[in-house]
């Protein structure tokens, strides 16, 4: 859910066919940003101080990307952001949009976060509110934060680990919090227990908190990657005598630099200095807050919103995806414009499943003929070029951890792919003069139908038909692609489709997408047809890996187990064309994100 | 006269009840007939980890599991009583007419309406008042000069008003004057938060003009033709022949007869922008009931959108019972019974 972005960060990342790869060397100089400084106080406007080495204050194309641009300590002004639909929910318990887990850590300070800074920085993880990152028992099942002393909420008081544990159990409640991710129910030892509405006064034994400074998790299987867990916004700290359930996101109670001061459900909010949030103890974040005011506006129309943010009346979209086709267009095509521009690529990755419950796609050769004799440029061109991403050879995108490109079917060496060579594969299917089958696609997303059309252009070629079937967005894996029954029964061997990663981990990319185990027959799933038990047993072995580099070696494993058996086929590592407003002072693009730092952005306009 | 208006809101109650039941068949029933379980439809409200048993028990909360029939009873009973709303550590009520309770945000759909509808009804009867005016002063100009250039050029700039979508000429305006000139309110700017009428107005004046652009190019064309038909009757020229002033011979006997249709029009359109104003609201981006429809439908938030269904409806058939009392007035030939 949450995206990432960032240039390759070692060399087994650079793809050939990445025309913005290496954009990184100076990322990491400009990823020590000073540390957070933010508190109750506001100097006045002044000219943005020196950028850092590998930092910039020209405005150019890729200023903030890899980079801090207009790097500064200035504080004061007014952030103005706005947001084409509705925020899923503002309660730590119950968002899922990846913009909102960036903007969150204004108002909220989990145990751990990942760190505000660009370049490879923002995809490291970094103690918050505790005081270093878990520590772990030698099976990797319990986990043990100890938080950080003078913390407090914007009432004053202080924020023990009680807190932090009513976050987390409160979370568990899926009726009173169904959007909220669901990692702590699936992984923590909770032997029944259902959270603090349904079970209450009953003791939770799957968390304990020994002193107030001491919080402890205990899970049911080993899982080393907890961090990741720990930066969930669930383990922001929520006061159980404040709690209103459902109705909480109507004023969360703030933990960090900036409180709520309004909260207009579904068209406004706005959130102002926490004069309870002190700087001192948040020295490893790299929280920013510059702005003395935030505001956001809902349900903004989004062609609006890219006039607005070219005008300079507003500074922020605050999804993150990017500017609408038509502003995208006239920002390439003017210099002036495009010197505001960053092109940040995103934890994401547009593909296409090939479904081998639909014959001929069972056989292996008939998929590798598809791999191999598909023209990858169409299914480029299909989002806009190069603009919207790179050629992708696998599945895990260049920016997470212990990504390595592996193109087994040269999608980067031979793009436009290699007829002759699927012949062959064609030959060996049994299928000499080609096939058909239908391919699927979001009706309402005019590049997924571009992509299919683009496929069905490109596998004519050597023989292969395919009939577009599009589908309704809104249930597409509920009802349609995503459900096994009906894509074998319907014939869906091709399912066009895209995923972000939850974070920029191989676990939370890889996991929901190509692990047999998550798949439901009810339908509603992400994994389209990906089962292998040689993936399965690497998830588990990774599961209960604590060597950081040795598990990242394993999710490359998993990649080209993937890409070995054929079952999907890559499009492109995306990306968006973020517009970069003027009145923007210390702009990067988050790894972890995959767009601004909402954590750490500030404003010249006083 | 009372007891025609009684008759008409009983006509208009059965209505609204046949309307309701329509649209919750539409949105909670006709996917059970097209094969989707209520698991399928919770799936739409959980985040994408949920499992099977987390999608089961939304099923259960949100009612999906009960049977059509008990699912619309709770529902309507939820319109007159009201109903409550388990929010985790308390229950809460939602007074009547709840209208239920929006599948995402778990918030009651009708404070929401409330609070949006100042919005609409602000949007909705300005930029009914210009298009009005415009709209039936132009016709009566053209038709009085007719094949002049003021009638040419008003029906050029009418088909073009006609012609031209909202998210075109919205978005267009919204470029030049607040952005490049800025002197309108820039997209998004909620005309309730203003502090005195000066600044509501400043506010809503570019959506008003816009969205009237559309409908007066409609009504300056209904009331040239209107007044073309009328003024070329028998009654009209025994009236000049009778020495009257052109004035009332324009306005008493000309106008008042073309006015009858366009008041049927003008009662049905503004009911419906009563309702919600979906495409001006979400171009100029303004906190209404059409906004709240979209957002309903973009997420699939069935609540939403059945109650801005059923609070269009209402203003539909009220206006519609309105324009029905007017044509008495209007027009002396009707009489109610």
């Amino acid at each position: 859910m949450t995206a990432c972005n960032s240039k390759s960060k070692t060399k087994d990342t650079a793809s050939s066919t990445s025309s913005a790869a290496a954009t990184s060397a100076a990322s990491s100089a400009a990823a020590s940003s000073p540390a957070a400084t933010g508190g109750a106080s506001s100097s006045p406007a002044a000219e943005s101080s020196s950028p850092a080495p590998g930092g910039t204050a020209t405005a150019e194309f890729n200023a903030a990307d890899g980079k801090v641009f207009k790097e500064t300590s200035d504080k004061g002004g007014t952030l103005r952001y706005a947001n084409s639909g509705d925020w899923d929910s503002l309660d730590p318990a119950d968002t899922y949009y990846g913009y909102s887990w960036n903007f969150i850590r204004n108002y909220g300070r989990q145990l751990v976060v990942f760190k505000a800074a660009p370049g490879a920085a923002g995809a490291e993880l970094v103690p918050d509110l505790a005081e270093t990152l878990g520590k772990p028992s030698a099976d990797a099942k319990t986990w043990t934060y100890k938080l950080r002393a003078g913390v407090k909420f914007e009432d004053g008081t202080p924020i023990t680990s009680k807190d932090v544990k009513y976050g987390v159990e409160r979370a568990l409640d899926k009726e009173a919090f169904p959007n909220g991710p669901t990692y702590f129910n699936d992984f923590l030892d909770l032997q029944g227990y259902k959270g603090p509405y349904k079970d209450k006064g009953k003791d939770n034994k799957s968390i304990e908190t020994p002193d107030d400074q001491t919080i402890v998790f205990h899970l049911k299987t080993a899982f080393a990657g907890m961090d990741y867990f720990a930066q969930l916004p669930s383990t922001i700290p929520v006061p159980a005598a404040k709690d209103t359930g459902a109705k909480y996101k109507e004023h969360v109670i703030s933990s960090g630099p900036y409180k709520f001061s309004t909260n207009n459900l579904g068209k406004n909010f706005e959130l102002v200095r926490n004069e309870n949030y002190d700087p001192a103890t948040d020295p490893d974040s790299g929280r920013k807050p510059l702005a003395d005011k935030i505001t956001v506006a809902l349900n903004v129309n989004s062609d609006d919103i890219d006039n607005r943010l070219q005008s300079g009346d507003l500074d922020i979209a605050v999804e993150g995806t990017g500017v609408g086709p038509a502003a995208q267009g006239k920002i390439i095509g003017d210099p002036k414009l495009k010197a505001n521009a960053d092109s940040a690529a995103i934890a994401r990755l547009w593909y296409t499943g090939l479904n081998k419950d639909v014959a001929p796609l069972d056989n292996e050769h008939c998929r590798k003929a598809i791999l191999i004799g598909v023209d990858h440029t169409g299914y480029q061109r299909a989002y806009g070029g190069a603009i919207g991403g790179d050629i992708a050879t696998n599945m895990l995108p260049p920016q997470i951890p212990g990504a390595k490109v592996i193109d087994l079917y040269e999608a980067g060496t031979k793009p436009e792919g290699d007829p002759d060579k699927a012949k062959e594969e064609l030959k060996a299917c049994g299928k000499d003069g080609g096939f058909s089958t239908n391919i699927s696609y979001r009706a309402e997303r005019p590049k997924e139908k571009a992509t299919a059309e683009a496929l069905q252009q490109s596998l004519s070629k050597i023989g292969i038909k395919l009939t577009l079937k599009p589908f309704p967005a809104a249930d597409y894996y509920k009802l349609y692609a995503g459900k096994p029954d009906y894509a074998k029964t319907n014939g869906l061997g091709m399912i066009v489709a895209g995923w972000a990663a939850d974070w920029p981990d191989g676990f939370g990319f890889l996991q929901q997408i190509s692990d047999s185990r998550v798949i439901r027959a009810t339908g509603g799933n992400t994994n389209i047809g990906i089962r292998l038990p040689a993936v399965d047993a690497l998830f588990d072995k990774a599961l209960a890996e604590t060597d950081k580099t040795k598990r990242e070696a394993i999710w490359a494993d998993i990649d080209k187990t993937i890409m070995e058996s054929s079952l999907a086929l890559p499009g492109l590592w995306a990306k968006g064309l973020l517009y970069r407003n003027e009145n923007l002072t210390n702009a990067f693009v988050n790894v972890g994100f995959g767009m601004y730092d909402y954590a750490a952005i500030g404003t010249s306009k006083k | 006269m009372l007891a025609y208006i009684i008759r008409r809101l009983f006509v208009a109650f059965v209505l609204l009840f046949v309307i309701s039941a329509v649209a919750f068949s539409i949105f909670f029933y006709v996917p059970r007939l097209a094969g989707a379980s209520a698991d399928d439809l919770a799936g739409r409200y959980v985040g994408k980890t949920a499992g099977s048993e987390q999608i089961h028990q939304i099923a259960v909360k949100l009612g999906f599991t009960d049977p059509i029939y008990v699912q619309y009873g709770r529902y309507a009973k939820g319109i007159f009583t009201g109903s409550d709303y388990d929010t985790g550590p308390t229950t809460v009520h939602c007074p009547a007419p709840c209208f239920g309770y929006s599948f995402i945000t778990q918030n009651p759909v009708w404070p929401d309406l409330k609070n949006r509808l100042p919005v609409t009804m602000s949007l909705a009867v300005g930029a009914a008042v210009l298009w009005l005016i415009a709209g039936v002063a132009t016709g009566v100009l053209s038709a009085l000069k007719r094949g002049s250039f003021f009638d040419r050029a008003a029906m050029g700039v009418a088909l073009a008003g006609v012609s031209l979508p909202i998210f075109f000429t919205g978005l267009l305006s919204l470029s030049i004057f607040s952005y490049a000139l800025h002197w309108t309110a820039p997209g998004g700017t909620n005309p309730m938060d203003a502090h005195n009428p000066f600044d509501w107005a400043h506010a809503l004046i570019l959506p008003w003009i816009t969205l009237a652009f559309l409908f007066a190019a409609a009504y300056a064309r209904l009331t040239r033709a209107g007044m073309l038909e009328t003024m070329n009757e028998d009654y009209i020229r025994t009236a000049r022949a009778k020495g009257l002033p052109e004035r009332t011979v324009v306005f008493k006997h000309g106008l008042r007869a073309s006015l009858t249709p366009i008041l049927t029009i003008f009662g049905l359109d503004l009911g419906l922008l009563l309702g919600g104003a979906i495409l001006t609201e979400s171009t100029f981006s303004l906190p209404g009931l059409g906004q709240y429809a979209v957002i309903g439908l973009q997420n699939n938030d069935l609540p939403k959108v059945l109650g801005v269904t059923m609070v269009a409806a209402f203003f539909v058939v009220m206006a519609s019972l309105i324009v029905d009392l007017l044509y008495a007035v209007v027009d002396p030939r009707v009489r109610l019974r």
